[in-house]
């Protein structure tokens, strides 16, 4: 998603012959009995645009301060270009952080704040100047250049946290929700700029994000955090379309799961059996899957088709009612209850006008799927 | 106009009144007397029962004459003068003494606060004059401070501290020092953890954080502090009689001998009058300090 199709591909990750720029190895952090990052081990490379997705409180913060240098690891090491970085204070370490919580200096201007980074770095005086004029056009804030913090907006608040952190230019850059507080249309060209700026300058990015759909935007690998580990690290599309546990596929996206056991199996592909009386699903997994294997069945809603008439061509077939519709402008999520009870959602674009749909409220309908379309979960 | 508005408003103007004002006047008014050897000692006094005529006749006898004498006695401008120089070295170095404490304090651990906060205010618990007495036996040649210096070895001779303005700058430090810790920690504390660590983020060492953002940052704490020493250490009275020795002057004490030594009530009253006037520079700047940072912290 990252990467247009017409360039190289660039995924370092799967080159033995790179080297990360940051590696985790086996870090636990823990804050007294509390472990906050858990034996976690990762590696990221030079020009990644790397990003973190996870819920409250799973460690993404706590991973990011110690890779600035606010936290030492409770065990473990993190290297940066192969060099232990934990004797290293945050001063001298090329990397640089956008606060969460923004850290805005109170008693300095707009201006000041972007330039407080670059009086302290080797940068000549006189060029001082010009690089904050740009920052502050990056982030439009240029008629706010001499307001202080307090006398300006929370999302313009967060846009000079996002300038000062850039401005330096820093080999590594560490981004702790940088757009959560900017309105749609601000946060996509933001995401952009960023995207931009990474491809101009070729910063390594780690970013930590609520919004999936950002990480899914801006990130050349996503890592899904649980509770101080890392679930999955993938490519977007493969975090979406090949997840690796319940938990993820829950956690990115929306995911149609149903329970069941293995039934009948052949090299890779598996029928689930689900419920009394209602034919197996047939779907994909990976091979060796024992039967009668406890497993989740995950689909994502735009992969179940919806129809009033049994589809002959679809090896999934399953009858319901329509429960509820959800009309979200370009696509309607039907939400479909099966005759046992369980609901699946479907989804359809949109691409008539409302009055030439014909499916509405408690129709009886087939949901179908192909074989392909979703994945079978032993985690 | 609502009228219980108008009583809230009313109250505290109506105690500002009572308690400043008209005190201030009867003082102003006893400046401009003269002295006479009655009771009260100065005359004229306002008597009502004569009517207008009389009521007249007070005015006109009223004048400036005792404010002249004061510029004529260089006892007078020299004890302002010396007043003001005792009051702002010693605010200097209350900040000096303060500004370490209140940062430590600042850093301590959340538990730790409360104890050491109880510590700073404690001496409130015994009366000021008690311990400034006891610094007396701190500060004389025989006194603590002394042995202390002789047994290790430090000097020979006991140093001469006490009745000298070392031993002023001392008390006054020791006596204020609660009033210039606490507006500094609370700016400290208020502060955000994190400001320092993007400064360090940025490039900053820990010292240069500290310049940078910190000491900034606590400025508004730091000139609440030096007010809170400074105004009422330029009329302190009790110290300098207590600690200073003849050589120390300063006119709270030239005010207290006015009164009760000589009983020249008017020239005395003069004397709080400019004091007053000489204060009102630093008031008014002290409030605009506070404006300043209430406006900021909305
Ligand atoms: N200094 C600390 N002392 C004790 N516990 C801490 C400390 N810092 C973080 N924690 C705990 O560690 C866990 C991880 O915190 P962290 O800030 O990394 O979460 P996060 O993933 O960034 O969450 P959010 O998305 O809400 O920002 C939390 O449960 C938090 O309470
Ligand atoms: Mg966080």
């Amino acid at each position: 998603m990252a990467q247009p199709g017409n360039k190289p591909v660039f995924a370092p990750w799967n080159d033995p012959s790179k080297k990360p720029l940051i590696q985790f190895k086996n870090v636990t952090k823990k804050f007294g009995e509390f472990v906050a990052i858990d034996n976690l081990t990762l590696d990221i490379y030079a020009k990644e645009f790397f990003a973190l997705l996870g819920p409250s409180g799973c460690g993404k913060t706590t991973l990011m301060r110690m890779l600035a240098g606010f936290e030492n690891p409770t065990s473990g090491t993190i290297l940066l270009d192969g060099q232990d970085i934990a004797k290293v204070p945050p001063n001298k370490r090329a990397v640089n952080m956008m606060f969460q919580s923004y850290a805005l200096f109170p008693h300095l201007s707009v201006a000041n704040n972007i330039a407080f980074g670059l009086k302290r770095s080797p940068m000549p005086k006189q060029e001082i100047p010009a690089r904050v004029e740009e920052m502050l056009r990056l982030v439009r804030l240029e008629q706010f250049a001499n307001r202080k913090p307090h006398q300006i907006s929370g999302g313009q608040r967060q846009r000079v946290a996002l300038a000062r952190s850039l401005a330096k230019a820093p080999k590594l850059l560490l981004l702790d929700e940088p757009l959560g507080a900017l309105d749609a249309k601000l946060r996509e060209d933001t995401q952009f700029e960023l995207m931009d700026i990474q491809e101009k300058t070729g910063t390594t990015f780690v970013i930590v994000t609520h919004d999936q759909e950002e990480a899914m935007t801006v990130a050349s690998r996503i890592a899904v955090m649980d509770h101080g580990q890392i679930i999955q690290v993938d490519t977007p599309d493969k975090i979406y379309e090949y997840p690796n546990s319940v938990y993820v596929a829950d956690f990115i996206g929306d995911v149609n799961l149903v329970k069941g056991r293995i039934g009948a199996s052949d090299g890779e592909k598996y029928s689930i059996n689900w419920a009394e009386g209602q034919p197996a699903i047939k779907a994909a997994g990976p091979a060796g899957i024992a039967p009668d294997t406890e497993c989740h069945f995950a689909i994502r809603p735009e992969k179940v088709a919806i129809a009033m008439e049994k589809p002959t061509d679809k090896p999934n077939a399953l009858q319901g009612r329509i429960l509820d519709i959800a009309y979200l402008g370009n696509v309607s999520t039907y939400h479909v209850e099966l005759d046992n009870g369980i609901i699946m959602k479907a989804q359809m674009a949109n691409n008539r006008r409302i009055s030439r749909r014909d499916l509405t409220w408690d129709d009886h309908v087939w949901v179908s799927f192909t074989e392909t379309a979703g994945l079978v979960l032993v985690k | 106009m609502n009228f219980r508005r108008l009583f809230l408003i009313a109250t505290p103007y109506f105690w500002l009144l009572a308690l400043f004002l008209v005190p201030f006047l009867i003082v102003f008014k006893i400046s401009l007397s003269d002295t006479a050897i009655a009771i009260p000692p100065y005359t004229p006094t306002l008597d009502l029962s004569g009517g207008w005529a009389s009521i007249k006749s007070f005015f006109s006898e009223l004048d400036i004459e005792n404010f002249i004498f004061l510029t004529e006695d260089s006892l007078y401008w020299k004890a302002y003068l010396s007043s003001l120089q005792i009051a702002g070295v010693s605010t200097l170095l209350t900040l000096i003494v303060g500004y370490p404490i209140a940062y430590g304090m600042a850093q301590s651990s959340d538990s730790w606060r409360p104890t050491l906060m109880m510590l700073v205010i404690l001496p409130f618990w015994t009366s000021f004059l008690i311990r400034v007495y006891s610094w007396i036996g701190i500060l004389s040649n025989e006194g603590f401070l002394n042995q202390f210096l002789q047994w290790i070895g430090l000097t020979s001779e006991p140093l001469t501290i006490l009745n000298t303005n070392y031993a002023v700058y001392i008390g006054i430090i020791y006596t204020y020092l609660p009033f210039m810790v606490l507006p500094i920690y609370s700016a400290l504390e208020k502060m955000d953890g994190s400001l320092i660590e993007a400064a360090e983020d940025l490039g900053c060492s820990r010292l240069s954080a500290f310049w940078l953002v910190t000491f900034p940052l606590s400025r508004p704490g730091m000139i609440a502090g030096c007010f809170l020493v400074f105004i009422p250490a330029l009329g302190e009275f009790v110290i300098p009689s207590l600690l200073g020795g003849s050589g120390t002057l300063m006119i709270g004490k030239v005010l207290w001998e006015e009164f009760f030594n000589n009983r020249d009530w008017p020239v005395a009253s003069a004397v709080a009058v400019v004091l007053l006037l000489i204060l009102i520079i630093p008031i008014i700047l002290f409030q605009r300090n506070e404006q300043k940072q209430r406006e900021a912290d909305q």
